[in-house]
């Protein structure tokens, strides 16, 4: 413990401490809640494609109107749809995968909006996109993440029935009846706006992380496809709170512990997970 | 009077009202055509038959046998033609029409049970928010039961031998009440007792009532797992009873290279 650090309880009288706590507690719920989704649709290269695409929309947020919560939130949304529906339309356009052209499309975005934001005047800003800000964060940004998390939860809640039948095969929920694309959009909508709270929280960098790994460490433990919800956003939530406070008295980023933690739990459940672990013979027919 | 009534309610479809042992559903294909974007997969596709019958739908590999299953079932919009069930033409999915895919287009490791995918049946009656009451709890549990299911009902679903995966999928329609059982290869991978086994639940699900339609790459097994045969290569080559339409020359027509192109 560095020397001139105030102690834990005197940080925590701290507004900004507050503020970074109770961050870390809705974030990672909603995260780790949206992550089962993530784990169960099988699409972390695509989060991680997309949390990528966020960068040069903020950039060119700030570029045009200046740095405000708005702002940023407003371009992350812009570069997400812009990557998101691009990729779609180059590969059914030419004879690309998806994959392929979201790999084209989010290094290039992620390499324009690294340049944009160097060239502003907010070069103390960048780690903080890179990787996160979660101690930094205003009442507005308070405000932000709190809404997200709960539109999240409520939503994937609100959807849950259908969408575990879409997620576990599309063909037979369509001939079920379940509004299959409606759930697409609804579930990407949701997507963007949990990534952006992640975002904040742990960057661009780390986001994918937070978004996958508490919902896979349930995975490992459970049969129960409901369970990678609520476990998965308690994970997330108990992560970022541990890795809260492990990080200030090591004086360690907030957003590196807090995917360290989660990656040490999921090791964890690797580790112990009688049936689908390290140590699980699988195959059992 | 009570043995009478048992055996027939054993007969009698699921679904309040269903294609019982009195009524006799009629589906009927009229000209069908369906392509994906501008390629053409399927035309001329016209047949009827009733519930009570299983169809063994036959053809090379690409000749659209998977194609018009999941147009049957509602997930493949026609270009052209009709789909008629019980006279009223069918433009969206319904759930007396089960749809059961290939077994390697299902992801069998999905966190859930047996019974959590027979409570999937259940989605066309209850929506996204009704309760799960116990006349659902009910069907699923006659479902697991008429599959021979119970034991398994926790196990998760990788944990499953091929035949008891099949069961599981039909477990499932049963609970969906459907009528119509569209299966897409549901012998493939199994080995021959498994086989033997489908084959004789196929006879008692016809005989209850229920139309079943499978694609099947097995001509071997034909005559004895199907009533009627299809043969189609991108278009129709023959419709009718096994004993009548599974010759020589149409299985050389569907699978030979000279034909109809």
């Amino acid at each position: 413990m560095p020397a001139d650090l105030p102690s834990l309880s005197e940080f925590l009288s701290e507004p900004i401490a507050k503020r970074a706590l109770l961050a870390c507690l809705m974030i990672g719920f909603a995260n780790g809640f949206v992550s089962a989704f993530v784990v169960l649709r099988k699409s972390a290269l695509k989060i991680g494609t997309l949390s990528h695409a966020l960068l040069p929309g903020i950039a060119l947020a700030v570029l045009m109107v200046g740095l405000t919560q708005w702002s940023a939130l407003a371009g992350a949304i812009f570069a997400a749809l812009i990557v998101g529906l691009g990729s779609i339309f180059l590969s059914r356009t030419s004879r690309l995968d998806q994959d392929t052209s979201m790999g084209i499309l989010y290094t290039t975005a992620f390499a324009g909006g690294y340049l944009i934001l160097t060239q502003l005047n907010v070069r103390q800003k960048l780690d903080e996109w890179l990787f996160g800000s979660i101690v930094g964060m205003a009442d507005s940004d308070m405000w932000i993440a709190f809404g997200i998390s709960v539109v999240a939860v409520l939503t994937l809640t609100a959807l849950q029935r259908p969408l575990l039948i879409y997620l576990f095969e599309p063909n037979i929920a369509a001939s079920l009846g379940v509004p299959v694309r409606f759930l697409n959009y609804a579930t990407f909508a949701v997507t963007i706006l949990v990534l952006i709270s992640s975002l904040q929280a742990v960057g661009c960098i780390l986001s994918v992380g937070l978004m996958v790994a508490p919902a896979a460490t349930v995975y490992l433990l459970t049969n129960n496809a409901r369970a990678l919800f609520w476990g998965g956003g308690l994970i997330g939530a108990f992560g970022s709170v541990a890795a809260f406070f492990l990080s200030y008295p090591l004086g360690w980023s907030v957003s590196a512990t807090i995917i360290l933690v989660l990656g040490a739990l999921f090791l964890l459940a690797y580790i112990i997970s009688p049936r689908y672990g390290l140590f699980s013979r699988r195959g059992r027919v | 009077m009570v043995k009478p009534a048992t055996h027939l309610k054993e007969h009698v479809c699921w679904g309040g009202g269903g294609c019982g042992h009195t009524h006799h559903h009629r589906l009927e294909v009229r000209d069908l055509r369906v392509s994906y974007q501008d390629v053409l997969a399927l035309e001329g596709i016209s047949f009827a038959t009733e519930c009570g019958r299983s169809i063994a739908l036959i053809g090379p590999n690409g000749a659209g046998k998977s194609t018009l299953l999941k147009a049957l079932a509602g997930l493949l919009r026609a270009d052209a033609g009709s789909i008629l069930w019980r006279g009223q033409p069918l433009t969206r999915s319904s759930h007396e029409i089960a749809y059961l895919p290939q077994r390697g287009d299902v992801d069998w490791n999905f966190p859930i049970t047996v019974r959590g995918l027979v409570e999937m049946g259940r989605y066309p009656n209850l929506g996204w928010w009704r309760q799960y009451l116990r006349h659902d709890a009910e069907i699923v549990e006659r479902a697991l039961t008429a599959m021979n299911l119970h034991e398994l009902q926790d196990r998760q679903i990788s944990a499953l031998s091929g035949g008891q995966q099949q069961r599981a999928f039909i477990a499932r329609a049963l609970a969906q009440e459907a009528h119509v059982l569209l299966l897409d290869e549901p012998f493939t991978g199994l080995d021959k007792p498994a086989q033997d086994n489908l084959a004789r639940l196929f006879k008692e699900l016809a005989a209850e009532g229920r139309l079943l339609i499978a694609s099947h790459h097995d001509l071997q097994t034909v005559a004895g797992n199907f009533d009627d045969v299809l043969f189609i290569k991108r278009s129709q080559v023959a419709f009718g009873e096994v004993a009548a339409a599974f010759t020589a020359g149409n299985i050389s027509t569907a699978y030979g290279s000279t034909g109809k192109s």
